[in-house]
C-alpha cells in the first residue's frame, strides 16, 4: 500500500504528516532505530570500533538461516520474526567474540580478523539459505530480504518488536553514559575505577548488537552499518564536546530514518535502506565541509590564520632583534626602538622573498603595529614595540627553557623555539616565568638575552 | 556423488578465481588494509550497475572500467575523509562503501527492469551457472567448450601474476617498510593505488562466479591462513593460492555431499568455498606449527618450566 506512487501534493502531505497507517509504522520505528544507532555509533566511533558493525552484521546471516531451520524443525512456521532475530543477534556477537579470539590469540591483525569472521560467517549464511531455497517452507519466509531490507511484509507485531529493541538499547545507552564515556577517553582510568573493561566492552558490543538486529528488517543488514557510523561521524564535525555529540548524532540518525523512510515510501521501487543511507551521507558531506569544528572549511580558516600570526611574529621577532643589535643595553620603552629599520636589513634575518615581505609588512600595518615613513623603512609603534618584546621574549624563554631543562644546546634551539612560541599561551609563559626566575634575571630586563650568537 | 565436465570447470574456475584473489589479498593482509578489500568489493556495485545502465549488456570491458574506477575512487575517497575531516580510518571506510553499496543497489533496483541484473546475483554469484556460458570451442577429440569465465578469470589471474612478479620488490618493501620504501625512491602512494586497482579489477572477474560479498572470503582468508603458517612472502603467496584451490575443489564436492546426507539437495559452491577458507583457516590458528596456539601454549609451558627449573636449582644446591 504505502509502496504505490503517491504523486499529488496531497499524498505527499501524507506521507510527511504520517497519515497512513502502514507509513506511519515504518516510519516511526525507523527514527527510532536511527536514533538509537546515533547514540550507540557514537560510542563506537570514539572508542575506534566503527568496523565492529561491519562483522557483526554479516555474522547476523548465518544465525537468521539456523533460526529458521531450528523452528522449522519444531513444527513452527519460521516466519516468526522474534525468534529469527534472536538467532541474528546470537552469531552476531558470536562473531564479534571469534574477531576478539583471533586477535588476542594469534598474529593475525586486528582488521584481518574482522575480514575473516565477517566472510566466513556470511559465506555460511549463503550456504544455510541455498539449503533452506529447497523447502517447501522458503517461499514464505523471504529471508533474503534481511540481506537489502524490504518493509513490504511486515506485520504490527514486528513494528512493535523493533521499536521496543530500539528503545531498550537507547534507554539502556543513556543510562551507561558515564560508563561509557569512561571507556572511550580513558581505559586505564576506567579500569582503576573498578570498572572491568570487559564487561562494558561485552555491553557495547550487545547494544549494537541489539540495533543492528533491529534495523535488519528494514535497513538490511549491509547498510545498518551506515547507520551505527555515519550519523556519529557527521556529528564529530560539529562538535568537540561528548554530550552534544550523542545529541547531534541521535537527531542526524533520527532525520535520516525519517526522511529516507518517508521517500522510500513515496516513491515506488526506492528501496528505503538505500535511501536512508544516502540520506545519511548527504548530511555527512555537507557537515565534512561546512562542520563547526572539524569542516574542512573551518580547518582551513584556522590554518590560514594560525599562519598569518606566524609570519605576523616573525616579523615583530626580527625588528626586535635589529633594533637591539643598534643600541645596546636598551631597554623597551625608551625612545631606541622607534628608530626605522630598513626592508633590506629585514629581509636578511628570514628568507623571505620581497614580495612575501612586503605582504607581512602591509599585513602588519593593517593591524597598526608598523608605521611605514617611506618604501623601504618600517617603524614599530607603541603597540608594536610592545608586542615584538613579547613575542621575543616568549621565544627566548623556551629557548633557554630547552638548553636549561631539556639539554639541547644553544646552537640548535632556535629552530625548536621557533616550533612552540607561537602557540605558547599566558598562562604556560607565567610556568616558565616561575621555573627559570633565578636563570634570567627578571629584574629590570624584561626581555632576557638571547642565549645564541644572533646572525 | 557423480563426476561430471560441468563439476570440472565449476572446481577450475573457482580455484582460478581464489587464486587470483589470493595474490593481491597476501599484500591487503601484510599492510593491514584487509578491509579496503571489503570496502572495494561492497563498493563497485555502482559501477557494474552504471555500466550496465550505459551499455545495455554485460559486457566485460565496459564492467571492468566501471568498476575498477570506483574501486580506486573508494580508496581515493577513504584517504580523504580520514584525512580531510580527521575521521578514523575504518570509520571512513565505512562511509565510504555503505554509501556506494547504497548507491548501487538503488540503481539496481531503478534499473532493474532495463537490464537483467539480480542484485542477489551480484551479492552471492552463480558459479554453478557459469560453465554454460560457453565462450568458444576447442577441437579437441568430441570438442571441449571453453566458458567465458574460465577464459576471465585466467586472464586476471595472469595479469595479478605479472603484476605481483613485475613489482614484487616494490610491494614487499612497500608493505614492510613504507618510509624505507619512500626513501630508496619508490612511491608507496603509487604502489598503493596500483595494488587497490588490481583488487578492484580482481573483485569484478571474480564477482560473476562468488559474489562480491564472499570475494573478500577468497582475498582474505587463504593469506590469513598462510600468514599463520611462514614467515616467507614468496612461500605465503604460494602457499595461499594452493590454499584457495583446495578451498574451490573441497568447496565444491562438500556443497553437493553434504546436504545430501540430510536428504536435500546441493547448496551454494561459493558459499561452501568460505567455508571451507574458514574451516582451514581454523586448523591453522589452532595447530600452526610455530604461531598456532597449541605451539603457543607448548612454548609458554617450556618457558614456565625452564623458570621453575631456574628457581628450583638453586634452592636444591642450598639443600
Amino acid at each position: 500500500m504505502f509502496l504505490s506512487v503517491i504523486s499529488d501534493a496531497d499524498g505527499l502531505l501524507r506521507v510527511f504528516l504520517l497519515m497512513d497507517y502502514n507509513t506511519r509504522l515504518v516510519v516511526f520505528s525507523t527514527t527510532l532505530l536511527g536514533i538509537a544507532s546515533g547514540l550507540i555509533g557514537s560510542f563506537l566511533l570514539l572508542r575506534k570500533r566503527s568496523l565492529m558493525g561491519d562483522a557483526l552484521s554479516h555474522a547476523t546471516l548465518p544465525g537468521i538461516a539456523l533460526a529458521f531451520l531450528v523452528s522449522v524443525y519444531f513444527g513452527g512456521t519460521g516466519k516468526s520474526l522474534g525468534v529469527l532475530l534472536t538467532g541474528a543477534a546470537i552469531t552476531g556477537v558470536l562473531g564479534v567474540l571469534a574477531v576478539t579470539v583471533i586477535r588476542s590469540q594469534t598474529r593475525i591483525k586486528d582488521d584481518t580478523a574482522m575480514g575473516v569472521v565477517l566472510s566466513v560467517f556470511f559465506g555460511a549464511g549463503i550456504v544455510l539459505l541455498g539449503i533452506i531455497q529447497t523447502m517447501p517452507q522458503a517461499r514464505a519466509a523471504g529471508l533474503e530480504s534481511f540481506i537489502y531490507g524490504k518493509t513490504a511484509s511486515m506485520v504490527y507485531q514486528d513494528f512493535v518488536l523493533l521499536s521496543v529493541t530500539a528503545v531498550v538499547c537507547l534507554v539502556l545507552s543513556l543510562l551507561l553514559f558515564k560508563e561509557f564515556r569512561l571507556l572511550c577517553f580513558d581505559e586505564g582510568f576506567a579500569q582503576s575505577q573498578g570498572w572491568s573493561v570487559v564487561l562494558l566492552d561485552l555491553l557495547m558490543l550487545l547494544l549494537v548488537a541489539g540495533v543492528t538486529v533491529a534495523g535488519l528488517q528494514t535497513v538490511g543488514l549491509i547498510l545498518i552499518i551506515a547507520f551505527l557510523i555515519i550519523p556519529a561521524a557527521s556529528a564529530r564535525m560539529w562538535t568537540f564536546r561528548f554530550g552534544h555529540m550523542l545529541g547531534l548524532a541521535a537527531v542526524i540518525g533520527g532525520i535520516s530514518g525519517w526522511l529516507g523512510a518517508s521517500l522510500s515510501a513515496m516513491v515506488a521501487g526506492l528501496p528505503a535502506g538505500a535511501v536512508i543511507v544516502l540520506t545519511a551521507a548527504s548530511i555527512f558531506i555537507f557537515s565534512l565541509l561546512f562542520g563547526a569544528d572539524r569542516g574542512v572549511l573551518v580547518q582551513m580558516f584556522r590554518s590560514c590564520r594560525l599562519r598569518q600570526r606566524i609570519r605576523r611574529q616573525h616579523l615583530l621577532r626580527a625588528l626586535y632583534e635589529i633594533l637591539e643589535m643598534q643600541v645596546e643595553g636598551n631597554t623597551v620603552g625608551t625612545g631606541e626602538f622607534k628608530e626605522s629599520v630598513s626592508c633590506e636589513d629585514l629581509r636578511r634575518k628570514r628568507t623571505w622573498s620581497g614580495r612575501e615581505l612586503r605582504k607581512i609588512i602591509d599585513d602588519a600595518y593593517l593591524e597598526a603595529l608598523v608605521e611605514l615613513p617611506d618604501k623601504a623603512h618600517v617603524r614599530l609603534t607603541d603597540v608594536g614595540v610592545r608586542e615584538s618584546a613579547r613575542v621575543t621574549r616568549n621565544h627566548r624563554l623556551w629557548e633557554i627553557y630547552l638548553i636549561e631543562y631539556a639539554d639541547i644546546a644553544p646552537s640548535h634551539v632556535d629552530r625548536d623555539a621557533d616550533a612552540i612560541e607561537h602557540i605558547l599561551g599566558a598562562k604556560l609563559t607565567a610556568k616558565l616565568e616561575a621555573t627559570m626566575a633565578d636563570s634570567i634575571q627578571l629584574a629590570g630586563m624584561r626581555v632576557p638575552g638571547s642565549p645564541h650568537p644572533i646572525h | 556423488m557423480e563426476w561430471f565436465a560441468l563439476d570440472t570447470w565449476i572446481v577450475l574456475i573457482g580455484a582460478l578465481s581464489a587464486g587470483a584473489c589470493a595474490l593481491v589479498g597476501c599484500f591487503l593482509v601484510l599492510r593491514q588494509m584487509s578491509m579496503m578489500g571489503d570496502a572495494i568489493s561492497h563498493a563497485v556495485l555502482p559501477g557494474l550497475a552504471i555500466a550496465f545502465m550505459v551499455t545495455g549488456s554485460r559486457a566485460s570491458v565496459p564492467m571492468f572500467l566501471g568498476a575498477a574506477i570506483i574501486g580506486v575512487l573508494t580508496a581515493v575517497f577513504t584517504q580523504w575523509i580520514s584525512k580531510l575531516g580527521r575521521v578514523d580510518r575504518g570509520a571512513s571506510m565505512g562511509i565510504v562503501f555503505t554509501t556506494l553499496f547504497a548507491l548501487g543497489l538503488l540503481l539496481i533496483e531503478r534499473a532493474s527492469h532495463q537490464v537483467d541484473l539480480d542484485p542477489g546475483c551480484v551479492l552471492y554469484g552463480a558459479i554453478e551457472l557459469t560453465p554454460l556460458d560457453v565462450l568458444f570451442i576447442v577441437p579437441l577429440g568430441s570438442g571441449i567448450e571453453v566458458p567465458r569465465a574460465f577464459i576471465v578469470l585466467l586472464v586476471v589471474f595472469l595479469l595479478n601474476l605479472g603484476f605481483v612478479g613485475l613489482f614484487f620488490k616494490e610491494l614487499k618493501i612497500s608493505s614492510f617498510d613504507p618510509s624505507l620504501a619512500t626513501t630508496l625512491g619508490f612511491r608507496s602512494e603509487t604502489m598503493h593505488y596500483l595494488l587497490m586497482t588490481m583488487v578492484a579489477i580482481t573483485t569484478v572477474a571474480a564477482f560473476e562466479v562468488v559474489g562480491s560479498i564472499l570475494v573478500i572470503a577468497m582475498l582474505i582468508v587463504p593469506p590469513a591462513t598462510a600468514y599463520l603458517l611462514t614467515d616467507r612472502l614468496t612461500v605465503m603467496l604460494l602457499l595461499s593460492v594452493l590454499i584457495g584451490a583446495f578451498c574451490a575443489l573441497s568447496g565444491h564436492i562438500s556443497a553437493v555431499v553434504i546436504p545430501d546426507l540430510f536428504g536435500m539437495s546441493s547448496t551454494s559452491t561459493s558459499g561452501m568455498m568460505a567455508v571451507m577458507a574458514g574451516l582451514f583457516f581454523t586448523l591453522a590458528v589452532c595447530f600452526s606449527p610455530r604461531y598456532g596456539i597449541r605451539a603457543r601454549w607448548a612454548a609458554s609451558q617450556r618457558v614456565d618450566n625452564t623458570l621453575i627449573g631456574m628457581v628450583e636449582t638453586p634452592q636444591r644446591g642450598k639443600r
